[in-house]
């Protein structure tokens, strides 16, 4: 009998407990994200999408051989003497056009490694983390700023300083002169 | 006055009897119920939310209100599937008697002292009668599936409500004794005034067999509402229809408007098991204070008064009845009976013989 008794005030006060903790709930504020309105503050080291300054890139090519996946595509073509490309906002002076760098980010498996072997620090991450696409070539990203046309024209350049250099070589072949001095950019 | 309007119209008295019928049935479902149940869909998750902490719907109007009418028009454009192995028959019949049988109760709640659908004299008992149906619909439906989960979810849920009907009727029984009437108009109006004229405080007038039904009203009220709960299959009663066990009972095979009948009928029944604890406890229609519509002689307003009230009192009970959901974990079978065998039953039992007593006082 009077274990009736308790069991029925044991189940009625606990579910008045229960009832009490529930109603509490009703006021905490929600921790649901809205998500494309509100998005959640990432942290400070967050890895994402990558982005080239190419206004700054030497074209050394240590991010293609650093990269794991082998993702970054890069191709260079030498400067022809008389062609100033500039300089890098560290100072370092660019012998090359860069006439081709194509990050795969279908492959890109964000590890960060590419980051650090760079000398000027133009390949960096950044926080944009929401670019889905519906077919898988237009995650190939050419970072590239000349045009098609601009960048034949300089391996067209290269092609033809190189055909008169090696004319020339011929020519001094026949007669005995000095070494000739060879291209060395990364000396600067 | 409808009527009178259709025969002016028609010049045939049977003609416009069936119109002006019709009508009246389906205005309490397109005014009444369908908004209620949208809303009470809307509540459900609202509530359950923010009980857990999140927000449920957000994106759909302002706090996803417009939600629960996208779904409803996603049902109405779903296929209806029938399958190959299921009792055509009994398949396509469950659905409207599960609703009609919820449906049906609504004709007899006392919404104001001036809006009842039909004012039965037996309306206590004609709305327990009817809401009966719900469990043939429920059978049926588990039956002609053809699914042994459907099977096993209607045939716990008929045990279930057979067992629960008769603590609800006991306690019903009671009222009946003290008020001497089954109409749920005359007992709405027994407890006009103010609050301390609700059953709940032991009825009106002021004699000694009013303080001592106080405590046999509440016992009466917490077995009553126990006991509804589980005749709606309401979570922790939910056994008929447990998601982790049974897919979804009784209505796993049915898809589209018959599945949305069946939603349906749930919430309305909801609200009708809220209406009659409220209309026998908790003074149905009346306010606890009296009304602004005499305070300011505006007769025209104690109706709409009313109405308020009755509805207010009755989603709170629907509001209380989402609370334990997302309190109480389900019970099991055993337990389920225990509950009712073993303690509202009895407790009932006892509570009926006491309240006879103190009416002969």
């Amino acid at each position: 009998m009077r274990e009736y008794f308790g069991n029925i005030f044991t189940a009625l006060s606990t579910i008045f407990v229960g009832m009490k903790i529930t109603f509490k709930h009703m006021f905490v504020p929600a921790v649901t994200i809205q998500y494309p309105e509100v998005k959640p503050e990432l942290p400070e080291r967050e890895r994402n999408r990558l982005y080239v300054n190419i206004d700054d890139c030497i074209g050394c090519d240590q991010c293609s051989r650093a990269c794991p996946v082998s993702c970054i595509s890069i191709e260079t073509t030498k400067a022809i003497p008389g062609e100033d490309l500039g300089k890098t906002s560290n100072g370092k002076k660019k012998a090359l056009w860069v006439t081709n760098f194509t990050i795969d980010f279908a492959k890109c498996c964000y590890c960060q490694l590419c980051v650090f072997p760079c000398p000027t620090e133009c390949i960096y991450m950044t926080d944009v983390y929401e670019f889905a696409e519906y077919k898988r070539e237009n995650l190939l990203y050419d970072f590239v700023n000349l045009t098609h046309d601009e960048r034949q024209q300089k391996r067209d350049n290269l092609a033809k300083f190189n055909a008169e250099k090696e004319a020339e070589k011929l020519k001094a072949a026949s007669e005995p002169k000095p070494e000739i001095k060879k291209d060395q950019p990364e000396e600067k | 006055m409808m009527y009178d309007f259709f025969v002016d119209l028609f010049g045939s008295s049977t003609l416009a009897g069936i119109i002006s019928g019709l009508i009246q049935a389906f205005l309490p479902l397109f005014t009444f119920i369908l908004p209620f149940a949208l809303f009470a869909v809307w509540l459900e998750r609202k509530v359950s939310a923010h009980m857990q902490d999140r927000l449920g719907p957000m994106r759909v109007g302002w706090h996803g209100w417009k939600q629960t009418i996208a779904d409803i028009l996603k049902l109405i454009q779903k296929e209806d599937i029938v399958a190959k192995d299921n009792d055509k028959l009994l398949f396509n019949i469950a659905p409207v008697l599960t609703f009609a049988g919820s449906y049906a109760a609504f004709a007899a709640i006392p919404f104001s002292g001036y809006f009842i659908g039909t004012e039965l004299d037996l309306g206590v008992f004609y709305i327990v009668a009817v809401t009966g149906l719900v469990v043939a619909g429920i059978l049926m439906a588990g039956w002609a599936s053809n699914n042994k989960y459907s099977l096993l979810g209607s045939m716990r849920s008929v045990a279930q409500i057979v067992s629960y009907e008769i603590p609800t009727m006991l306690v019903l029984l009671s009222l009946v004794m003290i008020s001497g009437t089954m109409s749920l108009h005359t007992l709405s109006e027994m407890q006009t005034g103010y609050i301390w004229n609700w059953f709940i405080l032991g009825g009106p007038g002021f004699t000694l067999s009013k303080f001592l039904l106080i405590p046999l009203m509440f016992t009466g009220f917490l077995i009553i509402y126990i006991s509804t709960l589980a005749e709606v299959n309401r979570t922790p009663f939910d056994i008929p229809e447990a998601e982790s066990e049974l897919v979804s009972g009784y209505h796993t095979e049915y898809s589209g408007m018959k599945f949305a009948m069946f939603f349906l009928a749930e919430y309305a029944n909801m609200f009708a098991v809220s209406a009659i604890v409220a209309a026998v406890f908790f003074g149905g229609y009346q306010s606890p204070f009296g009304y602004l519509g005499n305070l300011v002689g505006a007769e025209w307003l104690i109706p709409v008064e009313q109405f308020f009230w009755f509805t207010a009192k009755g989603l709170f009970f629907v509001f209380v009845q989402m609370w334990l959901r997302w309190t109480l974990p389900r019970l099991r079978v055993d337990q389920l009976m225990t509950t009712s065998w073993k303690y509202l039953i009895p407790i009932a039992f006892v509570n009926l013989i006491l309240i006879g007593l103190i009416t002969l006082l």
